[in-house]
């Protein structure tokens, strides 16, 4: 496939669930599903798909595997996060999406007796490596959780937190860096008159664009997003996929989401986990239309056994 | 067929209930009531100009005023603050943000447990042991010490509920925008606590303004009136306690003007710490 339409199939023509007709038939074992094998414990290789390999990693995860306590939950994840692009986590409930999002940018330190195994590369950066700079890293990279979760403060502070920790304290640059942000999730003109009023005061979607500003405005590398719909009307949601689309024009974005429809307006790539192991991974439109799994086209259509 | 129907016994627990409710809270705000008129009926009558004017005169027919047990006092709630708070406030930080990973937890909050539980006598006792003895005379920084011990606990356990009852959702943000566990404390944590853990701090300071026990074996008191803590040094608490089981009339009655203006004290402080609090909190920082 050429560069460009990937972009354009991603993020326009593709419309799930469109029943698709797999023009091959899914390989792997023809008689047990992959997912039973998977759920027996058998070790599983990724369907990886040949458009990644052209792309530019930004981030990379070798073999790595995380547990919590005694409990795995990541099972030697090897993939890479394509730069520039949107690349969407999806699979049932408890298969390690959210664990993965934390372990970039190590927010899963803040868990007692998280162990891990492998690697994750963060340009160039072993993020995992002896000695790494965490809270540097978490600089360089923006996350939004599921459920917006503003501070307690006003709307102004909230955005320009993360330069306010970086001891920023010059008002003209910080008033600059606070519209720019809101401006870039089209808050500005809703909230512009009350900059100084508490965050809390907002309706669920401007707090959760608030949150993407604020993850933002410090201009990060990655950004990583945890569900960000997931507490939304459909208004709002839309306005948030929206400002997803605006923004992959700028950031790598990797979004984890339920909402299957909503993997395949936002994202070029797609990736389906199951208990903890990464299943298969291509570009959306693949992945939609022309899985190499049947398991991965029930689990997107919605038919999953 | 009606949506909710009376079922009558439901209907007679809910009204006993609710009287029952209802009888209490009038039980208690009538006690309270009555103490307070009480109070203030024979307080009130006893607290002239002289008694925030004059010291004690050391003549019982004629007592004078309790100016210097005042400013004792004050002074002595202050001290104690000033070293009690931060510590306990420290102390509270440390079982709530740090408590999960370290071995100290365990014991910190052991020990907490068992000093807020301390009588007050005994606080007296090992104040006059540790710091009179080792001081050389009875003072003011002894008194000071003394109440600040009983403060750390209060205030330790109290901030550490309030902190806990900050959202982690917070923290996670914070910790994912790239700040380091002291600023998201600071930044985030602390001002999110501040309106509840000030109630832990007024409680603190309710708490030893009204100490008499450890005062006696540590400050002792004095007629005199004296800025110095390295002195000897008056409280209202100690000098009400003094006149009250005295034999002289004229010094029970300056006694109860001394409870009244304690408890406006300790009312006074409680109100403003609120209002500097809610003023911070609504100021967008
Ligand atoms: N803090 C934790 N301590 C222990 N186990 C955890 C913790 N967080 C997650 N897990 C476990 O790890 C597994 C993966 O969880 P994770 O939250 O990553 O799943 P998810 O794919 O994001 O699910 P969902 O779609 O419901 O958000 C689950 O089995 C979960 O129970
Ligand atoms: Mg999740």
């Amino acid at each position: 496939m050429s560069a460009l339409p990937a972009r354009t199939i991603g993020a326009m023509e593709v419309r799930a669930p469109h029943p698709p007709v797999p023009t091959a038939p899914a390989q792997g074992p023809a008689g047990p599903s992959v997912l039973d094998a998977i759920r027996q414990g058998h070790a599983h290789t990724a369907a990886v798909h040949e458009s990644l390999r052209s792309e530019q990693a930004v981030i990379e995860a070798r073999e790595f595997s995380l547990w919590y306590g005694k409990r795995r939950a990541l099972y030697a994840i090897s993939m890479i996060v394509a730069r520039g692009k949107v690349t969407a986590l999806i699979g049932p409930s408890g298969c390690g999406k959210s664990t993965l999002l934390r372990s970039i940018n190590r927010l899963n330190d803040l868990v007692e007796g998280v162990r891990i195994e492998g690697s994750i590369v963060l340009h160039g950066v072993p993020v995992y490596a002896p000695g790494v700079d965490v809270i540097g890293l978490r600089k360089r990279t923006g996350m939004v959780f599921q459920k917006p979760n503003p501070f307690p403060m006003s709307i102004r502070e909230n955005v320009i937190y993360a330069l306010r920790i970086n001891g920023e304290r010059r008002r003209a640059v910080l008033d600059e860096a606070c519209e720019n942000s809101l401006r870039a999730v089209a808050l500005w003109d809703e909230v512009k008159d009350r900059l100084r009023h508490s965050a809390l005061g907002m309706s669920g979607g401007q707090q959760q664009r608030l949150c993407i500003a604020r993850a933002i405005v410090a201009e990060p590398e990655v950004l990583l997003l945890d569900e960000p719909c997931s507490a939304l009307d459909p208004v709002a949601t839309l306005r948030i996929e929206e400002l997803i689309r605006e923004l992959s024009q700028r950031y790598t974005i990797l979004i984890v989401t339920h909402n299957m429809q909503q993997a395949a307006r936002v994202s070029d790539y797609t990736a389906f986990m199951y208990l903890g192991r990464l299943v298969e991974y291509g570009s959306t439109a693949d992945v939609y239309q022309n899985p190499r799994l049947r398991e991965t086209e029930q689990y997107v259509t919605g038919r999953f056994g | 067929m009606p949506l909710v129907r009376k079922n009558p016994w439901k209907t007679l627990q809910s009204r006993v209930m609710f009287a029952a409710c209802a009888a209490c809270t009038v039980l208690i705000i009538g006690v309270l009531g009555l103490v307070t008129v009480y109070l203030f009926s024979i307080g009130f009558g006893a607290t002239s100009w002289e008694f925030f004017a004059a010291d004690p005169t050391g003549n019982a027919l004629d007592p004078g005023g309790m100016r210097n047990a005042v400013v004792g006092t004050l002074i002595l709630i202050g001290l104690a603050s000033l070293i009690g708070i931060p510590l306990g406030l420290l102390a509270g930080v440390y079982l709530s943000e740090y408590g999960t990973e370290r071995l100290l937890p365990g014991p910190v909050r052991f020990v907490t447990d068992v000093l807020a539980g301390v009588p007050s006598i005994v606080v007296g006792i090992l104040g006059y042991e540790l710091l009179v003895v080792p001081l050389g005379n009875y003072s003011g920084w002894a008194g000071a010490g003394a109440l600040a011990f009983i403060m750390v606990p209060i205030v330790a356990r109290t901030s550490e509920e309030m902190f806990r009852l900050v959202p982690d959702s917070y923290r996670q943000a914070s910790a994912a925008l790239g700040a380091t566990r002291s600023q998201t404390i600071l930044r985030v944590v602390a001002p999110a606590a501040a309106g509840t853990v000030v109630t832990g701090i007024m409680l603190a300071i309710a708490r030893i303004a009204g100490e008499t026990a450890p005062l006696l074996f540590t400050a002792l008191g004095s007629r005199f009136l004296t800025t110095n803590p390295s002195e000897p040094f008056p409280s209202l608490t100690v000098q009400v306690y003094t006149y009250a089981t005295g034999p002289y009339p004229a010094q029970r009655e300056l006694a109860w003007a001394g409870i009244l203006v304690l408890i406006s004290i300790i009312f006074v402080v409680n109100v403003s710490i609120r209002l500097v609090t809610l003023r911070v909190r609504r100021s967008p920082a």
